[in-house]
């Protein structure tokens, strides 16, 4: 989940990390007085989830509140990337000597955090690595023992930093990579951390991400920082279809099913499973110059209802006449149970099962009981010897065909 | 042979009255799995399906005269599944097969770390286990042993999988056209996993049956480019043979969105599905554009 700068600058605070002396606000009115109680020129920043504010116009100078109040008002209304802001960060504006990089990301490899350090920040640290490798410090620490600030040390010392800036910067980047493991982050980083002229480090933005899978732990952060638990913070807001989708997961525990369908413009309608074999699908549509209309993975074991709420979900979509339902051979979800589930769809939309869905091809579990009924509506399937690609290609000549 | 399992490996299943597992107790010991107790906390003296449950591995243990068993499949919640696995590991087993997925990455990299200092070994998480075709199964890979039979028959062909459905689809596909597999192992979807490719790599190449090597890879993480490496230092004698699904997410479109498992998630300019196939090409391994066209890249380079 990724977290707002406003509240990433709050998490870096909290950890003892020193920050310019910042207000937050949702209106023009807040960042006006926030201007006033910093007293100097300030820049205002959109609080968007998105990367390029400054480039879309989300980050304005201000030299009076009347300004910050002005330029608030423009950046409340400004949408990024498809993203509305949530408010504006009100920053006194600094007289940085130098910037520099601190991170810290996972290294699947390893399996161990990694922290990263630059005296070359405030721009894209990849680029930073690329171009001058010798200004990038790395170091992994360990998840079982304690982490002790020479680690640190050791880092920022790789790329050359010494005197009384290395004594400073080093508890600094000791500090992000403990909050990294407390609050389970999978991306930490602050950029920049300035130098100013009177040689203090200030973070003057920080940058986090929140694993989704630590939130039921991370309960007290989330509390402090006002986050709802329901609160989801997708790439994108969720569209109708996804909504649906959740809804009919969420309304039977058993089986899982997901839809998405940001992103996919098409016509063939996907009831498809279940991780893996959901991937390999999509693909196998497209490879075939079939349009997906969405994504779906279907899961261990629905019940008839859930497999029929899906079915009906992606067949009431926009411009959906047929759909494909495919799946990698099951062995916990049973063939039956999701043919019983598709052809009610069908029935349910008054629609002929034959007609609607184009080919099924789930092979598996209780697959004689599921072709048997699949027979019965006269709907075309295969088993095993077909492959998810040819099946793939026959729903696809299906659905042009009927097009044409 | 095999690797990781053979014949006479026993194992537990820690939290083995679950639902999900039971169904995996039965489904393991129908097809000549070795499955030596069960382990959930309060529910000391029960069985499922003949296997004792105790309330910790020491028990155990203790019933079976002090022999450690070989194994332990994992099966608890997310919450738990860390103390589970140091269970394990601290009573010295060796080979630990993390079925549960949503597990946070710190918790994973812990269990990681001490099974690194213990020797032990971690499959998984979020996977389906592993299986010998006609010799035995680890997890739930292959469901009931008869749809396991169905499509595992012993062969030349070693698998690893991101995805537990599609470790049995190749496999099937494999014993379709003959070749058969050796051991395949679904070693997990989620973005830190205790065994990756590339550290499975030497058993293959020390297991004789083995003469090729099927992979099925997504977008997310650096584990192909590190088998790409591995392949590069080594001398191997085993060919490969990748797969690579979610190639749709490279679409400018689903940026930043994962699919699938949790390990897709993009994080890195390596991550993407065309970057893959461009380090695993370069390093002479072929990535087929369809399931069915594996049979066939297998053999053009036995």
């Amino acid at each position: 989940m990724r977290l707002f700068e406003f509240e990433s600058r709050q998490i870096v605070k909290d950890a003892g990390i020193p920050v310019t002396n910042y207000g937050y606000a949702l209106s023009a009115e807040e960042a006006r007085s926030a201007a006033a109680e910093i007293g100097g020129p300030v820049v205002i920043k959109s609080q968007v989830l998105t990367g390029g504010r400054m480039k879309a116009g989300g980050v304005k100078f201000a030299d009076t509140p009347e300004e910050a109040a002005a330029h608030a008002a423009e950046i409340l209304e400004l949408e990024i990337g498809g993203h509305m802001p949530r408010g504006v960060l009100v920053d006194p504006k600094a007289e940085v000597e130098q910037e520099y990089y601190a991170g810290i990301v996972w290294d699947g490899t390893r399996k161990q955090p990694m922290m990263l350090f630059s005296d070359m920040g405030g721009i894209d640290i990849e680029e930073v690595a690329e171009q001058h490798p010798d200004h990038v410090g790395r170091g992994h620490f360990s998840n079982l023992l304690p982490f002790s600030d020479f680690q640190a040390k050791q880092v920022i010392a790789q790329t050359g930093v010494t005197g009384s800036e290395l004594n400073r910067a080093t508890p600094i980047l000791a500090a992000l990579a403990r909050l990294f493991q407390t609050c389970d982050m999978t991306l930490a980083e602050i950029n920049p951390l300035a130098r100013l002229s009177d040689g203090r480090f200030v973070a003057l933005d920080a940058h986090m991400d929140l694993e989704d899978e630590a939130r039921p732990r991370q309960k007290a952060l989330m509390a402090q920082l006002g986050i709802p638990a329901e609160e989801q913070r997708e790439a994108h807001e969720a569209t109708p279809f996804e909504t649906a989708v959740t809804a009919i997961d969420s309304a039977d525990h058993r089986g899982v099913i997901q839809g998405k369908d940001a992103g996919f413009h098409g016509n063939i309608g996907l009831v498809i499973g279940a991780g893996g074999g959901s991937l390999t699908l999509t693909d196998a549509v497209r490879s075939q110059g079939g349009k997906p209309a969405n994504y779906s993975e279907i899961g261990g074991n629905p019940s008839v209802a859930k497999a029929c709420g899906l079915a009906k979900a992606v067949l009431e979509k926009d411009g959906v006449e047929k759909i494909a339902v495919m799946m990698s051979i099951v062995s916990n979800t049973r063939v039956d149970i999701v043919a019983r589930g598709v052809i009610k769809a069908c029935l349910d939309l008054g629609k002929d099962p034959g007609e609607t869905i184009a080919i099924f091809r789930i092979p598996g579990a209780w697959e004689e009981e599921g072709f048997k009924i699949l027979d019965h509506y006269g709907v075309e399937y295969c088993d095993r010897s077909v492959s998810m690609h040819e099946a793939a290609r026959r729903a696809v000549e299906k659905v042009q065909g009927a097009a044409a | 042979m095999s690797i990781l399992i053979n014949e006479d490996t026993t194992f537990i299943v820690q939290g083995i009255t679950g639902r999900e597992a039971v169904n995996l107790t039965r489904e393991c010991l129908d097809y000549g799995s070795k499955i030596v107790g069960g382990v959930t906390p309060g529910r000391k003296g029960r069985e499922v399906h003949g296997v004792p449950v105790f309330d910790t591995i020491d028990q155990l243990i203790d019933h079976n005269g002090g022999a450690v068993p070989d194994g332990s499949v994992v099966t608890v919640p997310p919450g738990f599944t860390k103390d589970a696995v140091f269970e394990a590991i601290e009573s010295g087993i060796g080979l630990i097969v993390i079925v549960t997925e949503r597990i946070p990455r710190r918790d994973v990299a812990q269990m990681v770390e001490l099974a690194n200092l213990r020797g032990a070994r971690i499959i998984g998480p979020n996977c389906l286990g592993l299986v010998v075709p006609g010799v035995a199964k680890m997890g739930g890979i292959g469901g009931p042993a008869r749809n396991t039979e169905q499509a595992y028959q012993p062969g030349q062909v070693g698998v690893m999988s991101r995805s537990g459905g599609m470790t049995t689809e190749i496999s099937s596909t494999l014993t379709a056209a003959g070749l058969g597999v050796s051991t395949a192992v679904s070693i997990g979807g989620d973005a830190i996993i205790g065994s990756t490719y590339a550290e499975l790599m030497p058993l293959f190449e020390a297991d004789e049956q083995t003469e090729a090597i099927v992979i099925y890879t997504e977008p997310g993480g650096r584990m192909e480019a590190q088998l790409a490496e591995w392949v590069a230092d080594n001398d191997s004698r085993l060919p490969i043979v990748a797969f690579m699904a979610g190639r749709f997410m490279d679409d400018e479109e689903m940026k930043g969105m994962s699919f699938g498992h949790a390990g897709t998630i993009v994080e890195g300019k390596e991550d993407t599905a065309s970057e893959k196939i461009l380090r695993l090409e370069a390093a002479g391994i072929p990535v087929v554009e369809r399931i069915d066209e594996i049979p066939d890249a297998v053999k053009a380079k036995l």
